[in-house]
């Protein structure tokens, strides 16, 4: 059932703020989230005034700038700091993205910063993904084959069946999309969400892949797809431009196709 | 990792901003339970008519009243939004219309539409003298 209020332990308080050094002429807010697990209390916000005239222009380089120089406790993840790890996808301005990709310059006002929506926070910016990532594991992401492979070459794939999975490949399980649709903030825990499903679909039209039928049975469930309402809130966060509402509408279109 | 003595929270999520996509899909969900609820003011005239003179000349009290043409022009504009955005999410149950620009497209000419077919049926209506 839809549930709409945050549970008693997760209302957000409000915390300290964190004046920019005097002198400093442009100066940007940064509202943050953040939990403590050691503290025993409730979320807050601290805000964190930021000088932009020594801070570079990606929401990320804030970030550290405010751990290197303001506030030593504030916890999140990055690794790459371009777009391809997934490991700093938080909301930022009330969208889910990479912290990395999307340049402070283009949010107005204080820049409000939390972590990914609807999930346990283990601290600040980091959610726990334990869930996200066994639904990834429970499509099987990998090549499953009957056949034997030819003794003397790789299996070999044409142009165009390449072209089908490049997409879909290229996800960087960010899980900006699955945290942004209602459908998965409500039945997250039966639902499997649009990251899994969009990597479902990547198996499931390689070529290559014998297991299609099996994969297909493992999806037929009024849960594990069919809580997918087509919001397209998934699309629209996707920090690499795919589109998983596209890849589970093809997945529903098999299940109607394989039943006449 | 975890403390046994806190659980962890719920990050805030009512805070995701209102996008075209899901401000659409939720006014569908209303609409569709909109159209629901005004089918009773359609159960109670047709009961009425039932009834015999009298009570359908109450009824028809009833519907002249501003409160429920009000509540009818909202009626016909859910009947319409459901209706074009029910054939949109059949264009897309058929695979068709997923690239960003086409969704958002649709999703204006839908919304626009629903206006503009409301707008024309009103205004048929009190040409026409019937309200």
């Amino acid at each position: 059932m839809a549930q709409f209020r945050l549970p008693k332990n997760s209302v957000v308080g409000v915390g300290k703020t964190y004046p920019a050094p005097s002198g400093a002429k442009d100066v940007r807010s940064f509202r943050i989230y953040r939990f403590d697990p050691e503290s025993g209390q409730n979320p807050r916000y601290d805000t964190y005034e930021v000088d932009m005239a020594t801070c570079g222009p990606m929401v990320l380089d804030a970030l550290i700038k405010i751990k290197n120089e303001i506030d030593p406790t504030l916890t999140f993840r990055r690794s790459c700091r371009e777009g391809i790890c997934g490991s700093c996808a938080m909301n930022i301005d009330g969208v889910n993205t990479l912290a990395c990709t999307r340049a402070t310059e283009d949010v107005k006002g204080t820049v409000k910063i939390f972590p990914l929506p609807h999930m346990p926070v283990i601290k600040d910016l980091v959610p726990d993904l334990t869930n996200f990532y066994a639904q990834y594991a429970s499509v099987k992401p990998w090549l499953q084959t009957r056949t034997p492979a030819p003794p003397d070459r790789e299996r070999l794939q044409s142009k165009e069946d390449q072209e089908k999975i490049d997409r879909p490949a290229a996800c960087i399980l960010c899980a900006c999309c699955s945290t942004s649709c209602p459908s998965y903030w409500w039945n997250g825990d039966r639902y499997l969400g649009p990251a899994a499903l969009l990597a479902a679909y990547r198996w499931i039209v390689d070529t290559r892949d014998e297991a299609t039928g099996e994969r297909l049975d493992a999806l037929e469930d009024p849960f594990k797809l069919y809580r997918c309402h087509t919001i397209m809130n998934c699309t629209e966060a996707c920090p690499k431009d795919l589109n998983p509402a596209k890849a589970i509408a093809e997945i529903k279109k098999k299940m109607a196709e394989r039943r006449h | 990792m975890s403390n046994p003595k806190f659980e962890r929270p719920l990050s805030p999520f009512m805070n995701y901003r209102w996008q075209y996509t899901n401000t659409l899909s939720i006014l569908h969900r209303v609409t569709g339970i909109a159209l629901s609820v005004g089918l009773l003011l359609f159960v109670y005239w047709l009961v009425s008519a039932a009834n015999g003179p009298e009570a359908y000349a109450s009824a028809q009290a009833v519907f002249a009243h501003p409160l429920t043409i009000v509540a009818l022009v909202g009626f016909s504009f859910a009947f319409f939004y459901h209706l074009l955005n029910g054939v949109r999410h059949l264009v897309w149950d058929a695979g068709h219309g997923f690239e960003k620009s086409t969704a958002r497209t649709s999703g204006w000419l839908v919304a626009i539409g629903a206006v503009v077919l409301t707008a024309m049926l009103w205004f048929l209506l009190v040409r026409g003298g019937a309200v």
